[in-house]
């Protein structure tokens, strides 16, 4: 066994970039043998990205991968587990109908006389799981086992086919904390045997409770490398979110309206999805919502837009009490909801940029009453110039656009409907600087015009930026609110950690 | 008891029911004759079946395996009529030809990445249209080897018998139970049924095993086009029409989902016997015309699609309790 | 408006080339191929013929290139057919006016699409395999309607619209003629049409933006089932008989290569039902060309084949990827980096 300090993988000066955007910036990353090492940033930092670059999946630009101290260049994931680097994800990669030994021997099951020789197979696969203190019936499909199960089993295989490198891509997003406990154990035991393992996670008490070292990303760039126990948990989160631009003054909490609250939330939830909370919403309110990834911020929209019905508490309008079973009955009630999954949820990509806009408030006058062609044109053209839409011309597929196009234009969607509740899910998410800048300015001037939006958003300048309330959320639950002088990213920052904190204790 | 094995528990359960029902009222359903003639005159229907089977596991489908067993039966009825060559050579010939077809559908589908539907119904289209060309007659096959071929079968107590093309289906069924049970070939297809992206992920050879399968479809189709020439002792080219369809149906009623990854070959053998036995039942009867077959056939898809969807709901409500 | 009209035209360019270049194929082998005559105030002469014989499949395509846009299949309409003209030949048989036998057979084609529909929509199964359903018991029900017999009728309301003529054009024509123009204003002139493509290309953002996902579905399979209620009438009144075994066998199929080689993608989205109508056209032109040229007509499914075989290579991904830079400059979407959830 040689010396803990030296590493087992260097990346050196990563470059990765996409057509008008650099996703990694010059990275470098180290990971010692025996570590275990988290690898945390917002949305859009580069995690994945980075990832992706050390097993292959990407072709980096640039920059050099030392595994063991030789110089090293995955093709594939395949390959990359070949050479030693393994990953886990947290939608497990494995086969749900095939069972727990085959999952684990898949493509090396042992033969017999040209036979897959099943007894050995099982045996085998029983004789791996014990390392992990796992005793499972590994005939039965995996599908048949808890999530945290399917976890480990995709470890011992990933682990056994590899052996130097464990990469852990949010593998406790969906495991409550008797299985974290577990899953723990089993990293701490691999990490005693030398392997070096890549954490990815958004739960900071889980950093803290199994990381020996902390790298950071943002927007691409390495922010830092850290001792864990060195680590404020304060200045953790400062570095995730760039507290440096903390200082912008913030403007929006100085016309907070007054009056009552249009829209009221009580008592509101879904079992499951989101914890029962009270929201308040007045006329020409932007309510920010902040909270780290996984913390219930899109269930609270998705509720709200009826996407997923709530099945607890009322809401009102007007003090008027109104039914938000679908996404119909909300869009009735003039609701609006721009999803963060832009791709699956928001754009229909092979229709044009004008069916896009008009998609919305067809929706809502029915099949029967089409919207002319010459008042689609119209729409469209208005949108595409007010929002600076950057298409060819308006019949263009919207697939064909960029991300910041993309999401402008659903916007668009909605303002047709001339909304007066919108919900905004990560608008500014994966957009370039322009575009964004653009966007933040229309949230100020919607609120200014008297409708109510409900914004969410890791970037927490940008939420001090146009917020005259702020949420913080915490495991599924609202934790915090903040009014007026106290919307801050110092705050926010404090009201993120705190909600942290007081989890970890 | 295993989740996975409850579509096949109440396939079997189905079919005992229902043969108990049947010899119920007419015991002798129940003699080794009716039984031998069940698995004759379903032989060349479950040989391509067993084809369908892997198809269907790995997630796809073979619209083309009916109009393959017409253009094998012209092609054998021809090449007897008009050369010399044996019968044997004739059969070696044609499953050649059958896999190749078979193995260029599965290139197609894999390469252009185009839906197999689509790709194997332009297959099934072109195999008709070359049985065609061959020939537009029904050609009887006077091959003194048919003859001999035909003569040979294992009689049972009870003056049943097992003829060549019975045993040959259940030969090619105990191979296939071994192929997608026993070897890494079989573990591979039901690995694509599972999700092919994953698949890869884990290193399963995508696109050899999409090739291989589309190749044994079509290579267990040509033995059934051989079945069926036996059987019928022709070659015509309108022969074998929607066979597919049975043999889609025989695979789910067998408790194989339609979606891939999960099923037994063996299910689909129960899946024929099912089919077989509501047509003895409805000759034996007499009074009920045969449209019933299909109208009972196609009731009993329509409750194995419900009861799947069912099991699907069940596990994954089970998994979240989990 | 023009610029429309141009977009409309640059659409079915496709089509309409093909078609003249089958029918070019065709003169040049038979030389009468081409010629029109007016008999008894009717037209006659092959290219009638075609869009006569045509009309089964072309009426199943109109409904079939719907369902497809919604990125669904109906795999039963052949078997709905022999319902269909099964109800049709007993209804009349048993001394019911042709008013009232349309209205009933029409009424099943519907229910028989309400059925798929809510198979597809509500129990969310695959449309392939829901439609596979009644794509097997659909004939037993027909046989079990007509008794295993071909059921012939005399009403000579019902044989005039297999047989009839008006306006010079035999009434199987008129009939897909007014049908495909109701439906293709239906959907066009309405919302319909950009809403089923929207839920053809992503379901789940339609949904989220409002769209009445479920009830559109159904409708599109309705649809189907009515086209192919009417093709059922008109294959019935052509043979003044229902033949359960026979009435629409294996149509289902062309009605899907017609929508294919219309240039519908089989994954849903953009659809154009006057190109599916032109689809079914250029197919049955094949046909009645190898039949007229003396090919044996054995080769009409190798032709069809093959067809199949051009149009998969030109719509396959891998196909397109590796000549987009011809077509469209730049046209490979920008991989928006997305961060695991």
């Amino acid at each position: 066994m040689q010396t803990s300090s030296e590493n087992i993988l260097s990346a050196v000066r990563i470059d990765k970039g996409f057509p008008g955007t650099k996703a990694l910036d010059k990275v470098d990353f180290h990971l010692r043998r025996g570590e275990v090492h988290a690898l945390l940033g917002e949305n859009g930092a580069g995690k994945s990205t980075l990832i992706k670059c050390l097993t292959g999946a990407y072709h980096r630009d640039g920059g050099s991968i030392l595994l063991d101290g030789t110089e090293v260049d995955p093709r594939d994931t395949f390959d990359a587990q070949r050479l030693g680097i393994g990953t886990v994800y947290q939608e497990v990669n494995l086969l749900p109908n095939l069972s727990v030994a085959e999952n684990l021997f898949l493509g090396r099951q042992p033969r017999r006389f040209g036979m897959v020789d099943i007894r050995a197979m099982n045996r085998k696969a029983r004789e791996l799981l014990s390392q992990y203190e796992l005793e499972l019936d590994v005939t039965r499909a995996l599908a048949s086992y808890s999530v945290a199960i399917q976890q480990v089993v995709a470890i011992a295989r990933a682990v056994d086919l590899s052996g130097k490198v464990l990469i852990l891509d949010e593998p406790t997003a969906s495991l409550d904390a008797h299985e974290v406990a577990m899953l723990f154990r089993i990293v701490r035991r691999l990490k005693a045997r030398g392997l070096g393992i890549i954490f990815i996670t958004h739960f900071l008490e889980q950093v803290y409770e199994i990381s020996d070292r902390i790298t950071v990303l943002r927007n691409g760039r390495l922010v830092g490398t850290r001792d864990a126990a060195d680590l404020d948990r304060r200045d953790l989160i400062a570095m995730m979110i760039g507290r440096e631009l903390a200082a912008e003054i913030h403007s929006a909490h100085a016309n907070t309206a007054g009056g009552e609250p249009r829209y009221r939330f009580t008592n509101y939830g879904r079992r499951g999805r989101i914890e029962p909370f009270d929201l308040n919403v007045r006329v020409g309110e932007v309510v920010g919502i902040a909270g780290l990834l996984g913390s219930g911020r899109t269930e609270t929209a998705e509720v709200l837009f009826g996407a997923h019905r709530a099945d607890s508490g009322t809401a009102e309008i007007d003090g008027r009490p109104v039914e938000l079973s679908s996404p119909r009955a909300a869009i009735r009630q003039k609701f609006g909801f721009c999803p963060e999954d832009r791709k699956t949820a928001g754009i229909v990509g092979d229709l044009s940029v004008r069916e896009n806009i008009v998609l919305a408030l067809q929706a809502r006058r029915g099949w029967t009453r089409p919207i002319s062609r010459a008042e689609q044109n119209r729409l469209a053209d208005l949108y595409i110039r007010a929002l600076d839409i950057r298409t060819a011309d308006r019949e263009k597929p919207i697939r064909l656009l960029s991300g910041g196009n993309q999401q402008k234009a659903i916007l668009a969607r909605w303002l047709a409907t001339e909304p007066e509740f919108l919900i905004l899910d990560e608008p500014t998410r994966g957009i370039d600087v322009g575009a964004h800048a653009e966007i933040v300015r229309l949230i100020e001037t919607l609120r200014e015009k008297g409708m109510s939006l409900i914004v969410i958003s890791s970037e927490i300048e940008e939420l001090v930026a146009y917020s005259t309330r702020v949420i913080v959320l915490r495991d599924r639950a609202h934790v915090a609110e903040l009014d007026g002088d106290r919307i801050t990213a110092d705050q926010i920052v404090e009201a993120i950690a705190a909600a942290n904190e007081r989890r970890a204790s | 008891m295993k989740q996975k094995y409850l579509p096949l528990t109440a396939t079997i359960f189905i079919f005992v029911l229902s043969y108990a029902l049947c010899a119920a009222q007419y015991p002798n359903i129940l003699s080794t004759r009716v039984i031998g003639n069940l698995l004759t005159d379903n032989a060349f229907l479950g040989i391509a079946a067993v084809g369908m089977t892997f198809v269907i596991l790995s997630g796809g489908i073979d619209l083309s395996i009916g109009s393959v067993i017409a253009f094998t039966g012209v092609f054998l009825a021809v090449v007897l009529e008009h050369t010399s060559m044996h019968p044997l050579v004739a059969f070696a010939l044609v499953l050649m030809i059958t896999t190749l077809f078979g193995a260029l559908m599965g290139a197609i589908i894999h390469y252009l990445e185009m839906p197999a539907f689509i790709v194997t119904l332009a297959g099934m289209f072109l195999a008709r249209g070359m049985a065609f060309v061959l020939s537009i007659d029904s050609i009887p096959i006077k091959h003194p080897f048919y003859a001999t071929l035909k003569g040979l079968y294992y009689k049972l107590p009870g003056g049943g018998r097992i003829t060549l093309i019975g045993g040959l289906m259940l030969l090619v069924f105990a191979i296939g139970i071994l192929l997608a049970h026993r070897t890494r070939f079989g573990t591979n297809v039901y690995a694509l049924g599972g999700g092919t992206a994953t698949a890869k992920l884990m290193g399963v050879p995508v696109a050899s095993t999409t090739v291989s399968i589309y190749a044994l479809s079509g290579l267990l189709a040509g033995l059934s086009g051989i079945v069926f020439s036996l059987y019928t002792s022709a070659g015509y080219s309108l022969a074998a029409v929607g066979v597919e369809l049975d043999a889609i149906t025989a695979v789910v009623i067998g408790g194989t989902l339609l979606t891939g990854g999960s099923g037994f070959v063996a299910g689909t053998l129960v899946g024929i016997f099912i089919q077989g036995l509501i047509q003895t039942y409805i000759t034996f009867d007499g009074s009920l015309s045969s449209w019933w077959t299909k109208i009972l056939i196609g009731a009993l898809l329509f409750a194995f699609i419900l009861l799947q969807k069912g099991i699907i709901h069940l596990s994954r409500d089970n998994r979240k309790r989990a | 408006m023009t610029t429309i009209v141009r977009t409309y035209l640059a659409r079915l360019l496709p089509q309409l080339i093909a078609l003249a270049a089958v029918l070019a194929a065709i003169s040049m082998t038979f030389s009468g191929f081409l010629n029109l005559e007016i008999q008894n105030g009717r037209l006659y002469g092959s290219l009638i013929d075609i869009l006569n014989r045509g009309a089964p499949v072309v009426l199943l395509a109109i409904g079939m290139t719907v369902v497809i846009a919604t990125k669904g299949i109906d795999l039963s309409v052949g078997a709905v057919m022999a319902i269909c003209g099964a109800v049709a030949a007993s209804f009349i048989t048993s001394g019911h006016s042709l008013a009232e036998t349309l209205l009933v057979t029409l009424a099943v084609g519907i229910l028989c699409g309400i059925w798929n529909g809510i198979l597809v929509a509500i129990l969310d199964i695959q449309p392939i395999i829901a439609t596979l359903v009644l794509m097997v018991a659909g004939r037993g029900i027909a046989q079990l309607i007509t008794e295993g017999a071909i059921l012939t009728f005399n009403e000579p309301g019902l044989i005039f619209i297999g047989s009839g003529s008006f306006a010079g054009l035999p009434m199987p024509v008129i009939v897909w003629l007014v049908f495909g123009i109701l439906v293709a204003l239906l959907v066009r002139r309405t919302a319909l049409g950009m809403l089923i493509e929207a839920i053809g290309v992503n379901r789940q953002a339609s949904t989220l933006s409002g769209v009445f996902t479920p009830v559109l579905l159904v409708a599109a399979y309705v649809l189907s089932g009515l086209c192919a209620a009417i093709a059922g009438i008109i294959a019935a009144a052509d043979i003044r008989g229902a033949d359960a075994n026979n009435a629409g066998l294996w149509l289902e199929l062309d009605a899907i290569l017609a929508v294919v080689v219309g240039g519908t993608s089989l994954l849903g989205g953009r659809f154009s039902i006057a190109a599916s109508v032109f689809g079914a056209i250029i197919i049955q032109a094949i046909n009645t060309g190898i039949l007229l040229s003396g090919f044996p007509p054995e080769f009409n499914l190798i032709i069809k084949a093959a067809i199949i075989v051009f149009i998969l290579v030109l719509q396959s991904p891998r196909f397109r990827t590796a000549f987009a830079f011809l077509t469209i400059p730049g046209r490979a979407a920008k991989p928006t980096e997305r961060e695991a959830k």
